[in-house]
Formats: C-alpha cells, sequence, structure tokens
C-alpha cells in the first residue's frame, strides 16, 4: 500500500489529496471537499494524461513555425517524448488549421493536429 | 594612412569635438569602445542644459558651461535636436539657506548667467504649484534647459560623419605609443596613426592620459541612479527643480524632459569599477525620498524604467575639467562629469581650434553645417504627416505604439550614418521601445526590421553590442 | 472624411465578438481596425489548451477559439483592416489611423467600441535593481517571440510572477529545451489557477517560491544571473535570505495593465482601481456613443468574459445606433471590504437588463466567505463561496427585479462567515 499527496486541480480551493493506492488501484482518497477531488485523484494517481500543446517547425511558406496540439490527451510519461516528437518535426506549408501533422504521436494512438493555418 | 586627429570617445564631448573639427581641412577618425556613440556618461544623466550658476566662478567648469549653455540652442536648430529652455530652480527649505541661494545668484552672476533671481513664498508656488509647501524660497534661472543627450550626440556625429569623419565603433583604444612625431593607436583590430589626439573617453580618460603623459590623473566613476515616469506625469514641473547643493553635486532634482517624461535623480556615490552602471534598492529609495522633499506625492507607480550613469569624476586637490594640450598633440577632455553635457559643445570647439591652430589648418568651404533629424512623425501636422505617409508607407506602419514610431523612422535610423545596429541603438535614435511598455510589444518587430535592413539573422542582434545578444537561436535547437 | 456606423478598435476576443454581436442586432456599417498582421490578438500567441470551456463546452487553443470568432467576421463580411492603428480618438468620435491601406486618414464614426487589450507592466515598473542587460523580457514577449517567430530567448530561465502567462511560460520554455530554475511570487500566494501551479509547475519540478522576489541582476551585456529574496508582511526584502541563481534569462509576469491612451485622449473617464473606464450597465464610457469591453476595460482571466461582456457592448453599441439613450437616474455601484472595484461602476435602473453580470475582483484569498450586495445598506443577496481569490473574477448576477425603488447605491462587499 502507498500514499500519494497531491493538489487538485478542479478549483482554486487546490485541496491537498491523499490517495491510498493498493496494487494499482486508488482505494481510497482523503482531503478532498467534494467529489471533482475524489475522481481527479483517482484517475490522476493511475493514468494520469495531458494535453500536449507546441509549435512545429516549417518549410516551404513564409511562418516559421506552426502551432500545434495533441488531438485528445496523451499519457503523462509520454509528454516529454510528445514534446521531442514535436521538436524533430517538420511541416511543410501550407498547413490548415485541423491537419494532422504527426500522425499517432509516440504510439499513443493520438494525432498532432495544427491548432492555427499558416502559409 | 596617417590621420590629422583621431577623437577617442563617441559621447558628447568627442562627437562634438569631432564636428568641430570637421569644419577644417583634416582627416580625422573617431574611436569608440562601443558598438555606438551615446552609450557612456553621455547616455545616462539628467538631460540638463544648466545655466551655470554652480559653478566656481573662475574655473573651466563656469567657462565652458556658460559657454555651451549660450551656444547650445542655435546649435539645436542647426543640428536639429530636441532643447527646451524650460528655466530651473534651486530651492531651499529654510529661511536660514537664504544665504546660500545669494550665494548662487552671486557666483551665476559672476559667471556671466542671465536672467537670475531669487523667488519667494507665494510667487514660488505659483511659478509651480507641484512644489513641496515647504519650499521656502529659489533661485530662479530662466536660461537653464533641457536636451535630449541622445539626439545632441547623435546629431553632432551624423554632422561630423557627413563632413567627413570616420567612425571606428567597437574600438577600444588599448594602447597609445610615440612614433616618429606621431602618435599610433591600437584600437580594437586597428592600428592607426595621427598628429593628435582628442581624449574624450569619459571615465576612462585617465587611462587613455596616463598612457601618454607623465603626470598621472584618477578617475572616481560617481554613480546617479534615477527613475524616469510616464509621459502623463510630465506637466507635474514646468521647471528643473533642484536642491541646494551639497559636496557630492547638484542633489536630487525633478525634471521634465524634452520628451515630455518626468525624470528624478540622481544620486552621487562613488564606484571603484568604471562600467558599475546598475541600479541599487538604496539608490533608487533615496532618490526618490529625496525628490519627494521637493515635490511630494510623485506618482512612482508611473515608473517605466530606472537607470543609472556614471560621472568622470577627478580625484585630487581640483575636481575642475581638464581641457587642453597635456602632451604634444595629445589634447585632453578629462573628468567631464556635470555640467559635462551643457559643456560638449564649447570644450568641442575649443579643442578643435587648438587643434587647427597647431596644424594650421584651414577652414573647408564644402563644410555641410546643418543636418536634419530622422523625421518625428508623431510631432508633425496631419496633413504633412499624411503625405510623407503617401511618399514612404513606411511611415504609416507603426511599430512602437506607445511611442507611435513607425517602421520608415526606424528603417531611417537605421542607415543613418552613423546607424543604429542594436535595439538600444534604434530606441536612442528614434524612441521605439522607449515608452510606457519599454519594447514589450515592439521588441520582436524592431529585431525583424533590424535583421532584414541590416542582413543579419536575428540570432546575431544584440540589445546593446558586445555579447549582449538577444536571443539564442532557435526554437527546436536548444538544450539547456 | 470617412464616415463609419460603428469603429471598433482593436481585433482580438473582445472587438472579434462586439462585432459580431452588432451585426446581429443589425449594424450593417462595421469597421475593425487591428494593429497587429491577422485577427485574434493575443490569443494567437496563446497556443495552449484551455480556453472556451464555458463557451463552447470544450477546452480550446487560444488560435482555435480565435478562429470560431474570426470565421464568423468573415462569414458575415464584417470589414477590417490589419496592420492598422488607430493614433488618436476625439472626444467627437473622430479616429485617426495609419496602415498601409489607408495611409493616414480620419474616420468619423457615430459609435466606437474601445477594446484595446492591456500590456504588461515592464521591469522598470518594479523598480527592480541591478544591470539592465538582455536576456529580461516581459512573459508576452517572450511567448511571441518563441510560440510565433520561433525563436528561443534562452536557455536557463528565472520567471518572476506566478500569474498564469508566467506559469504558461514555465512549461512552454521547458517544453523546448530550456530549464526554468524557478518561478518567483511576491505575494504569498499563486495568482494563477492550481491546474497551471500542477500541469506547468510541479509536472516538471519547477520549484515555486513564495513571498520571494528579484533584488537584483547581474551581468552587463547579457543576463547572467538573478538574486532573489525572501519578503516580509510588506512586501520588504528580509536580509540574509538572498540566494544567487545563475540564468540567462528573465522573463517578467507581474501583472497587466488596461491600454487605454486613445480612451485618455478622448476624454474618456478612468477609474484608478481598474485602469479602465468608468462604464454603465450598458457598457457606454462617460463619453456618449463610446462603448468599452474585455481587457482595455478590466484585466480578465478567461476570455469565456470577454466574450460575453463584448456581446453586451455589441449589443448596446447597436441599440444606441438605434436610437436607444441612457435614462435619467443612475444607481452607483461600488466595491467594500474586500471587492477592489465593480464593473459596470453604474446602471440605469430604467432600462437595465433584467439581470446584470457584475464583475469584479477580491483584495485577497477568501476562504469559507460570502458575496453580499447592499441596496443602500439593505442586503439585497448573499451567494456563499468556498473559496475568493484575486486571480479569478467574480460574477454577480443583479436583478432588476430586486432593486428597490429610488435606490442610490449598491455596494459589494466580501463578508467572512464565522467558523
Amino acid at each position: 500500500m502507498t500514499q500519494r499527496q497531491l493538489t487538485c486541480i478542479g478549483c482554486p480551493m487546490g485541496c491537498q489529496l491523499t490517495a491510498t493506492i493498493e496494487n494499482g488501484v486508488v482505494t481510497a482518497v482523503t482531503g478532498n471537499t467534494c467529489k471533482r477531488g475524489d475522481s481527479y485523484a483517482r484517475k490522476e494517481c493511475v493514468a494520469p494524461e495531458r494535453t500536449v500543446t507546441g509549435t512545429v517547425r516549417c518549410t516551404g511558406g513564409g511562418a516559421p513555425v506552426v502551432s500545434v496540439r495533441t488531438a485528445g490527451e496523451v499519457p503523462k510519461e509520454k509528454v516529454f517524448d510528445v514534446a521531442h516528437a514535436l521538436n524533430t518535426a517538420l511541416a511543410h506549408l501550407p498547413v490548415a488549421a485541423g491537419d494532422v501533422v504527426i500522425p499517432d504521436v509516440c504510439g499513443t494512438g493520438v494525432n498532432v493536429v495544427a491548432t492555427k493555418s499558416a502559409k | 594612412m596617417i590621420y590629422d586627429a583621431i577623437v577617442i570617445g563617441g559621447g558628447a564631448v568627442g562627437c562634438a569635438a569631432a564636428r568641430e573639427l570637421s569644419r577644417y581641412d583634416l582627416r580625422i577618425a573617431l574611436c569608440e569602445k562601443g558598438e555606438d556613440v551615446c552609450v557612456g556618461t553621455s547616455k545616462a544623466n539628467s538631460a540638463i542644459v544648466h545655466a551655470g550658476f554652480d559653478a566656481v566662478p573662475g574655473t573651466k567648469k563656469a567657462r565652458f558651461n556658460v559657454a555651451g549653455s549660450r551656444m547650445m540652442e542655435s546649435l539645436s536648430r542647426e543640428l536639429d535636436f530636441p532643447y527646451r529652455r524650460n528655466g530651473a530652480m534651486v530651492l531651499c527649505f529654510d529661511e536660514k539657506d537664504l544665504p546660500h541661494l545669494e550665494e548662487l545668484l552671486d557666483r551665476g552672476q559672476q559667471n556671466g548667467v542671465e536672467g537670475l533671481r531669487i523667488v519667494r513664498g507665494e510667487e514660488l508656488h505659483q511659478l509651480e504649484p507641484a512644489l513641496s509647501p515647504a519650499a521656502a524660497a529659489a533661485l530662479y534661472a530662466p536660461t537653464s534647459a533641457i536636451v535630449c543627450p541622445f539626439g545632441m550626440t547623435i546629431a553632432l556625429a551624423e554632422n561630423a560623419a557627413q563632413n567627413g569623419v570616420e567612425f571606428f565603433m567597437d574600438s577600444p583604444v588599448s594602447e597609445i605609443r610615440r612614433r616618429d612625431g606621431l602618435y599610433e593607436l591600437t584600437a580594437g583590430d586597428k592600428v592607426l596613426q595621427t598628429r593628435t589626439v582628442v581624449n574624450a573617453a569619459g571615465v576612462y580618460s585617465d587611462v587613455l592620459h596616463n598612457m601618454v603623459c607623465e603626470s598621472k590623473l584618477s578617475i572616481m566613476p560617481r554613480s546617479g541612479e534615477y527613475c524616469l515616469l510616464d509621459k502623463k506625469d510630465g506637466h507635474l514641473v514646468e521647471r528643473t527643480v533642484f536642491q541646494l547643493p551639497g559636496k557630492f553635486g547638484k542633489g536630487v532634482l525633478v525634471t521634465p524632459t524634452v520628451h515630455g517624461n518626468l525624470l528624478i535623480g540622481p544620486t552621487a556615490v562613488d564606484r571603484e569599477d568604471k562600467d558599475a552602471t546598475n541600479t541599487t534598492a538604496d539608490g533608487l529609495a533615496y532618490a526618490i525620498r529625496m525628490a519627494g522633499l521637493s515635490v511630494p506625492n510623485l506618482p512612482m507607480r508611473d515608473t517605466i524604467t530606472s537607470f543609472c550613469g556614471l560621472r568622470a569624476h577627478l580625484e585630487g586637490e581640483s575636481d575642475d575639467f581638464i581641457i587642453g594640450e597635456s602632451a604634444d598633440g595629445f589634447f585632453d577632455a578629462v573628468g567631464i562629469e556635470s555640467p559635462g553635457l551643457s559643456s560638449a559643445p564649447a570644450i568641442g570647439l575649443h579643442l578643435a581650434q587648438c587643434i587647427a591652430q597647431k596644424l594650421d589648418a584651414t577652414e573647408k568651404l564644402t563644410f555641410i553645417a546643418t543636418r536634419r533629424d530622422i523625421p518625428h512623425l508623431r510631432e508633425l501636422p496631419f496633413e504633412d504627416r499624411q503625405a510623407l505617409v503617401r511618399d514612404n508607407p513606411a511611415y504609416g506602419s507603426i511599430i512602437c505604439r506607445c511611442e507611435q514610431i513607425s517602421e520608415g523612422e526606424i528603417v531611417d535610423a537605421i542607415h543613418r550614418l552613423p546607424g543604429a545596429r542594436s535595439l538600444d541603438g534604434v530606441k536612442r535614435r528614434v524612441r521605439a521601445g522607449m515608452g510606457r511598455c519599454q519594447g514589450g510589444f515592439c521588441s520582436p518587430k524592431v529585431m525583424e526590421i533590424l535583421s532584414r535592413e541590416l542582413g543579419i539573422p536575428q540570432t546575431e542582434l544584440t540589445k546593446s553590442g558586445g555579447s549582449s545578444k538577444l536571443l539564442v537561436g532557435y526554437t527546436k535547437e536548444v538544450q539547456a | 472624411m470617412k464616415q463609419v456606423q460603428l469603429a471598433i478598435i482593436g481585433g482580438g476576443p473582445a472587438g472579434l465578438a462586439a462585432a459580431i454581436a452588432a451585426r446581429e442586432k443589425g449594424v450593417e456599417d462595421i469597421l475593425i481596425i487591428e494593429r497587429d498582421k491577422e485577427l485574434g490578438g493575443i490569443l494567437n500567441q496563446c497556443i495552449h489548451a484551455g480556453f472556451g470551456l464555458h463557451t463552447f463546452g470544450q477546452e480550446l487553443t487560444g488560435p482555435e477559439y480565435a478562429q470560431r470568432f474570426i470565421d464568423r467576421v468573415e462569414e458575415m463580411h464584417i470589414p477590417y483592416l490589419l496592420r492598422t492603428m488607430v493614433l488618436d480618438l476625439s472626444g467627437d468620435r473622430v479616429l485617426t489611423v495609419t496602415g498601409p491601406e489607408t495611409g493616414l486618414i480620419q474616420i468619423q464614426a457615430q459609435a466606437v467600441i474601445l477594446a484595446m487589450g492591456c500590456r504588461e507592466r515592464p521591469r522598470g515598473a518594479l523598480n527592480i535593481p541591478g544591470y539592465r542587460p538582455a536576456g529580461i523580457y516581459s512573459a508576452g514577449t517572450a511567448q511571441r517571440l518563441v510560440n510565433i517567430e520561433g525563436f528561443m530567448p534562452g536557455k536557463n530561465v528565472v520567471i518572476l510572477g506566478s500569474g498564469d502567462i508566467g506559469l504558461i511560460m514555465a512549461r512552454r520554455m521547458t517544453l523546448e529545451g530550456a530549464k526554468v530554475h524557478a518561478v518567483a511570487e511576491v505575494l504569498p500566494y499563486s495568482g494563477g489557477l492550481k491546474r497551471n501551479i500542477v500541469q506547468c509547475l510541479e509536472d516538471f519540478d519547477i520549484p515555486l517560491y513564495l513571498s520571494t522576489t528579484v533584488v537584483d541582476i547581474h551581468g552587463r551585456e547579457r543576463l547572467e544571473a538573478v538574486t532573489l529574496a525572501q519578503v516580509d508582511e510588506t512586501r520588504k526584502p528580509i536580509p540574509g535570505t538572498e540566494r544567487r541563481i545563475p540564468c540567462d534569462t528573465l522573463l517578467l509576469s507581474v501583472g497587466l495593465l488596461p491600454e487605454n491612451e486613445l480612451s485618455s485622449a478622448a476624454g474618456v473617464h478612468l477609474s484608478t482601481v481598474t485602469g479602465g473606464p468608468e462604464v454603465t450597465d450598458r457598457l457606454a464610457t462617460s463619453i456618449p456613443g463610446v462603448f468599452a469591453c474585455g481587457n482595455v476595460l478590466h484585466v480578465h482571466d478567461l476570455v469565456d468574459f470577454v466574450s460575453q461582456e463584448a456581446r453586451k457592448a455589441g449589443e448596446n453599441a447597436a441599440l444606441y445606433l438605434a436610437g436607444a439613450r441612457a435614462g435619467s437616474r443612475s444607481v452607483a455601484l461600488e466595491g467594500k471590504n474586500g471587492v477592489r472595484y465593480t464593473v459596470p461602476q453604474s446602471i440605469d435602473p430604467e432600462n437595465m437588463d433584467d439581470t446584470v453580470t457584475v464583475r469584479f475582483r477580491v483584495a485577497q484569498p477568501y476562504r469559507d466567505a460570502a458575496l453580499c450586495a447592499y441596496a443602500d445598506g439593505t442586503l439585497l443577496r448573499r451567494i456563499p463561496k468556498r473559496i475568493l481569490t484575486p486571480g479569478e473574477m467574480e460574477q454577480f448576477p443583479l436583478r432588476k427585479a430586486e432593486l428597490p425603488e429610488g435606490c442610490q447605491t449598491i455596494t459589494f462587499t466580501v463578508e467572512e462567515v464565522a467558523k
């Protein structure tokens, strides 16, 4: 059994949560003052996920970079891998908002898409 | 190739000397340690053209101050730089100090300063309603003025360049040798030979002097810290407001600037280090406290920047300017602290005349006495501005929102001679980045223009030359 | 002189939403004047996600949020000028405008919406002692350099200010390969969202030092280090707590200031608290026909609220153009006891909407408190709040039905609940 301290991000209260984890499963959450804290801790301790945003360098046009995001959340431990993928990818202009810039980034099954049109 | 004169130092005095020398049929160069002119003492001071009541009668400070002050207005018209005769007050807060004011008045009259008088009580507060009620009387000097020190120095430099003076930037003079009746200077990566030298090296003028002369001098840099307030506060006082001077200088002043900001400062603290232009918490607090004695409730939350300048204060028995030929063909302008800016035109003129006489030089018929500044679009009447924009649409594209500076003005600043090569170079010439956001919005755009016009990548651009690079590279290629 | 019914100064989120609302209310002749090379304002450089949860029910990035409004403006064929700057606004609504398409011209507008946004507080405003080397940027300037221009301002970073922009830039610089050594916050709490503290700092083990500020800046040419020190309750540095942190970059995220130089020049009356115009519930400024919304009015934290506020400004400008005028009576709104200000600063009780959203910020964090509204001393309503923080704008719905007849002043306060 392990215990993990974390700050709830549900609202400005920022409750200090304590999650009890047994065999990879959260068995109890304390310190929360509402339901959001409980569900946040259960997710965050077992399978934390993040949306990654950034830019990708461009060729073949005027814009030096285009802004991108992961179309959905990726596992938190993959954040640096995804960032590295963004930092080494190249987008050929023109790019339209929503275009897939990197498919299935780092084997997450999530695409990286442009958030802005660039030419 | 042998120069007739090499000026060391591109501050107000050096540029004034170069400009006055360029009247003559001489081969002239100016060596500047920094990447641009006006980057030392000349860029960070009170920007006052002192009337000349403060200096002890008979000193060079008194003589050159009064002469410089008299030259300044016509010079500002000839060379098109901002100057305004706004007058000055020296306050005293206690009737007991009146004799000190009278002493100043007497000194000023001996120095030949016109229009001096003592104002008291109601008249004083009518003239300057924002003054502290504690202000009892003041010496009023109507001939005191304010000037843009960048505008003035750059105007002198540009006019000198127009008249054939060569400018070598990034060229610190590290060695001066006497050889075959000439001076041989190591200046950066160059070796230059010249018949005469003007030493206008500011806080380093002692080092240069000591390379050549038997008698040794020592400059102790004396720091002055300032706060600059937003233009909305520039009307708080009309005149430059001093307090009775003390041992370390003219005390803390409150003054409008020619551009309409409010300036307070300076402190006066000796520093060992000739490049220690850092502000300090104590210094700024002192300046604010002292300024508050003259003008209470200063809106310090409108501060847009603070800065520190170093005065070239001469150590020893006399702290008067040293101006003249200290060794054969080696002309000094050493210890040029306040009133140095005011004196600069007169010092430049004097040194140029000395050198011309020594070299038996003749005046050029081709000398161009006037220089036009880059147009200040913001100050032009609507129709004139409209016409300029029609001719050159770059004048219609605003880059610096706070000061309303157009792309055209910035491009002009880069292509002048000597032109801007850095963010600060642009700022000093056309005030882009000088406003209330301090370059927050316009820096990236000015960098883009500098890169385009100079043909160098943005990653090589600097804030103010040397290693002051603005960027470390492109994204995606950086590892901490 | 060129004539226009409605001139909107600024093509960011406020200007766009105002233009759309005004057109929906029938204003045909609209002109948006934008100084940048594209519409969308500062959202274009805010490439992180988290915008639009209230408006669209999903977390968009800044450019995506902006694009939804830009698309609508394009569909409605609302004219706009880019790279065009308003140099002056007169009290009778003459705009002096300069840009590549127009040259320098004057435009007479029947109504104007101020939507110029805000700017960042620079270093100078803090009087941080030290040198003035390269490598000191406001967080937003760095954000533009990194996200739009593709440049890295530095590799070793210290951030002063823990508002959301500072936090977002801490993560952004980290993901681009820089090392963020510290985020310092002069206050004993962060003004940023908890989510950003966790996801921008804790995720990357970036330390946040509260009650700490920069007391010295080292390096003559390029920044070499900063000295941090703890501060006491009066925000004065505590001697002996100094710590030198080598770095090549200092990012400042120390506050935003509504950009009201044009408003001042026109004679619009400004609030000394918000730095923005004083407005009525119609978002009308002291100059008839001139309205204000978004960050030029008061600094927001959520763009959704900017869009809502701007819609109101657009609708009210349309009403004004259709002939609607303020009633004869005015009720003053004021903030007291922890409520720093209110927007609007007054309401027109005869013509007000059934519900007016009053927005404000509190002066300090509160737990288990209540927001209260009093009409001339009589409690109108009390809304319990588990938490209030200065970093988050509060909204208080004021209902026309509950206003007593002849009421002069409505006062908003924070009241702490006895434990």
